[in-house]
Order: structure tokens, then C-alpha cells, then sequence
């Protein structure tokens, strides 16, 4: 089924001429012929990509994992055969998920830690359903064969935040004291090229190529990273979560690999989610 | 210094009660140290932070005016030009090099040749116009500034290691990290100078 839907979503580019690399090329053509092109005209191919996924929201393929996600939620599984509906506490009461979403990363004292959704639900799937951590840990992120389970949790716990606003606990303490740590996580520099995620993200307006940067310390650009969080990627046709997001920006900053659910992706999640406080989260969304 | 002493050094600073709990610089060093691991071709010495590195992150990227000149004079004395004096390479060359990205992510493959990465940031030649925008448009940049020995010299130095004109410039040191060999430079030189490449047209 996913396959067909990728197919779908493939033919829909296609046809339509929507595919990001043909807007790219007709932008291109077109731009050359004016005189002087100017870079609010080469945008034109990321407002024509908004266009498209406004288009294709209307049938989002993350609804399919989301229907998946809350299967796995309300099923008693795992070694103890424990239904995560009547286990896990997402930080609103046992079985909530309704705005649980848009409230983490928050504090939960079972766990001694801050946690955003992804690592909460797999702290709950290993510590009530009893799977074994390696195991969740082993292939975190999907690919065109596979899904994790975690992220079609995580897709439908996100989903239950549709239209909400994000509110990111930010004064409670331990939050706060992540927050701060994300924000030194996100100015650290290392690396062969010298980077930090603020040598991108820490200007307005700045583009790589033709790809716009947000500039993350901001409250009105911060929503940009946020949004459309867990994604269905046309790229390959399958579901991300803002952990991989993490993930793949430290790949490109040319650092190591960040572990599954550590501290650090923890705080800088913790960071960009607070700054996005207040906006409303437009819920599962579609990536390139 | 590498950062594992530093590492050790915090830990025990902090269990002694000596580093303070606000002192979050410090904390985030130590949970980075604690959270990444090696894959492919990046190592977890790529999170040692070298004596430049170490300035801008100490100082948010804006070191006192002093420390700033000390930090640059060190980095310029890292160019090393070629032994020839030839500083103008190919400009056709250059373009090539300009335009590709690839290089030391842990899913590239190791080893050399990498690309120069500069249309991720700038704006070069008129054909190219998916350009990003982090640094400045190098558009017309000989006809402004003049095919000199002296420009061509500023030139192969700001590629060879950026840092030596601005300290905590966003812009990586291609020569001095081996990512970019001499004659890879000098066609890159080229490729901003040489009256004919289509920069300057």
C-alpha cells in the first residue's frame, strides 16, 4: 500500500509538473530570461512546492501512519501485554493524546528526564510493554522497506496535536535548564568545516543553494523547523521524524553520529520547540 | 587541546563543586562528548575542537579585537603557496569544483577529491543560479577588484584557510583541513579572476 501511495504521489509530480527539480529548471529558464534576476524570483520554486503540498495535505499519506500509530497505541503488545493507551503518560495523564504533542519536550519524573515525544514513547514501550531497547535502537529511522514502529506512534501522537498550539512547558525548571543547553548545542562549532547548526540557521533570510535556512533563535522562523514534523518524505516515499531531522543536519554539519534519543538531540529539540512557542502546529505534514 | 582532557577536567571540576551548574558552555561540551558516535568517515575526533574553534565558540564567534588579530595572523601562517609562485589555474577547472557539495559526511566516501561547496553560499557565475546566499555574491569579483599578484595571493589565501581575514568567519579553511589540494585552489583563484571565466562577464 505504501508503495502505491509513493507511486501516486510520484505520478501526481510528474504529471503536474510539480516535481521540485522541474520547478527548479522551469524557474531557472524563466529567471534567465529576465534581465536581472533577483533572489525573491528564484523562490518562486519553493512557493510553487508550498502549492503542491497544500494540494497533496488534502490526502496526506501520514494519515495512513497515523491510523497505524494509534492501532499499535491501543494494542496490549510487547512482552508484558500492556496497551500503551493504559500505560504511558505522555505528560497529560495516562492514555492521553490529545495536546500531548505540542507540550513536549516536557519533564517526567519516572524517567528522571527531559524527554520530546519520540523518546518518551520508546522510554514507555521499553519500560511497560518490556521491548528490549536494543532492538528499537538498532534501525530508528525508516527507509522504503521499513517502518519503526516508534515513528508511527509518533505520527499519530502528533496528529492528536493537529491545530493546536505548541506550548512547550518552557518554565518549568528542567525544561529551562535543557532549553540552555540546547541553545549551547546549537552555537557549538566543530568539525572539518568549522560548523555549528547557527553557522546555517542563525541568520534571516540566508539560503544553501536554492534551499532557504529559518533562522531557528526566532520565534516567527523556529516554527519552520517545527512544522510539518513528522514528514512524508516524496523523496523515497516514507515517514520521518524530527529525531532523523536532528539526525541528518548533524550529517550535514559533517559531525558524528548523534545516538537515538540522547540528551543532546533531547535539548536542541527542547530549544527549537520552545522558541516555537504560541504558534499553532498545522499537525503530520509532507517533505520533499 | 583535545577535548576529552577538557572533558575529564569538567567532570571533575563539577563533581568537586568547582564548575557551576549555570556554567551551561561547559555542560553542553560534556553532554556532546557523552552523545556521538563514529560513523563512516566521521570519527568522534571531529568533536576536539582545534584553538580557532575554541575562540569562536568561547566568545559566540565575536573574540575581543586583540585576541581576534593574534587568531588571524596564526591562521595566515597556515597558507602554504605553491612552491612555482603559480597562483591562476583553469577557470573551467574551477567551476567544477565550485559547483559540486560532496565531502567528509558520514555518507560520503572517504577520501579525496571533495568539492568546494561554494555555490551552497554564493553567487558566482550568472549561468548558475541556484546559489545559496550565507556569504556574499562573488558576481563581477575580478572586474571590481583587479587580477593583481596581490589579489590573486588574498584570493588563494581566503580559500586556503578563511579564518586568517575573519576569525570566526562561517566559511571553512579548504587548505588548511586538506579538503582542497594547491591546484584545486588555483583554479578556483581562476575562476574568480581570470577576465575570461564568466564571472567577470
Amino acid at each position: 500500500m505504501k508503495q502505491s501511495i509513493a507511486v501516486a504521489a510520484t505520478l501526481a509530480m510528474v504529471i503536474g509538473g510539480f516535481c521540485s527539480q522541474a520547478v527548479a529548471k522551469d524557474t531557472r529558464s524563466a529567471a534567465a530570461v529576465a534581465a536581472a534576476p533577483t533572489p525573491a524570483a528564484k523562490d518562486a520554486a519553493t512557493a510553487e512546492f508550498d502549492k503542491f503540498r497544500e494540494v497533496m495535505e488534502d490526502s496526506n499519506p501520514a494519515e495512513l501512519f497515523e491510523a497505524k500509530g494509534e492501532d499499535l497505541w491501543q494494542t496490549r503488545r510487547g512482552p508484558k501485554s500492556v496497551a500503551l493507551a493504559d500505560s504511558c503518560d505522555l505528560g497529560l495523564g495516562i492514555g492521553v493524546v490529545k495536546g500531548a504533542y505540542v507540550q513536549m519536550p516536557r519533564y517526567f519524573a519516572d524517567a528522571g528526564k527531559v524527554m520530546d515525544a519520540e523518546r518518551r514513547i520508546v522510554w514507555c514501550m521499553i519500560e511497560k510493554q518490556g521491548f528490549s531497547a536494543e532492538e528499537l535502537f538498532r534501525t530508528p529511522f525508516a527507509n522504503e522497506n521499513f517502518t519503526p514502529e516508534p515513528t508511527s506512534l509518533v505520527t499519530y501522537v502528533a496528529g492528536a496535536s493537529r491545530n493546536l498550539k505548541i506550548a512547550v512547558p518552557i518554565d518549568e525548571p528542567h525544561v529551562q535548564d535543557v532549553y540552555r543547553l540546547g541553545r549551547e548545542v546549537f552555537s557549538f562549532r566543530a568539525g572539518p568545516y568549522d560548523f555549528a547548526c547557527a553557522t546555517c540557521h542563525g541568520e534571516d533570510g540566508k539560503r544553501i543553494r536554492m534551499q532557504q535556512l529559518p533562522n531557528l533563535a526566532k520565534k516567527e522562523e523556529a516554527i519552520r523547523a517545527y512544522q510539518g514534523w513528522p514528514g512524508y518524505r516524496m523523496t523515497g516515499g516514507f515517514m520521518l521524524t524530527q529525531q532523523w531531522r536532528m539526525n541528518d543536519c548533524f550529517r550535514q554539519q559533517r559531525f558524528p553520529e548523534p545516538r537515538y534519543l540522547s540528551d543532546t538531540v533531547t535539548s536542541l529539540l527542547t530549544y527549537l520547540t520552545a522558541n516555537a512557542n504560541g504558534n499553532v502546529y498545522k499537525g503530520p505534514g509532507i517533505k520533499r | 587541546m583535545p577535548n576529552r582532557f577538557l572533558f575529564l577536567l569538567t567532570a571533575l571540576l563539577v563533581i568537586a563543586g568547582v564548575a557551576r551548574a549555570d556554567d551551561y558552555r561547559l555542560r553542553a561540551l560534556m553532554m556532546i562528548q557523552n552523545d556521538f558516535q563514529a560513523k563512516g568517515q566521521a570519527g568522534l575526533d571531529r568533536l576536539e575542537t582545534d584553538s580557532l574553534q575554541h575562540v569562536c565558540n568561547k566568545y559566540s564567534d565575536k573574540p575581543p579585537e586583540a585576541l581576534l588579530r593574534l587568531v588571524e595572523a596564526d591562521q595566515l601562517a597556515t597558507v602554504k603557496y605553491p612552491a612555482d609562485g603559480r597562483l591562476m589555474g583553469d577557470w573551467r577547472e574551477g567551476e567544477k569544483i565550485a559547483q559540486s557539495g560532496r565531502g567528509f559526511t558520514w555518507t560520503d566516501k572517504p577520501g579525496l577529491p571533495v568539492g568546494g561547496n561554494c555555490y551552497n553560499c554564493h553567487e558566482i557565475s550568472p549561468k548558475e543560479l541556484s546559489f545559496g546566499t550565507l556569504g556574499p555574491s562573488l558576481r563581477n569579483f575580478g572586474r571590481n577588484r583587479g587580477n593583481t599578484p596581490e589579489m590573486r595571493q588574498y584570493v588563494f589565501s581566503k580559500i586556503f584557510n578563511a579564518k586568517s581575514f575573519n576569525a570566526c568567519s562561517a566559511m571553512p579553511r579548504f587548505g588548511y583541513i586538506g579538503a582542497l589540494n594547491e591546484e584545486q585552489i588555483r583554479h578556483l583563484v581562476a575562476l574568480l579572476l581570470d577576465p575570461d571565466s564568466p564571472v567577470n562577464q
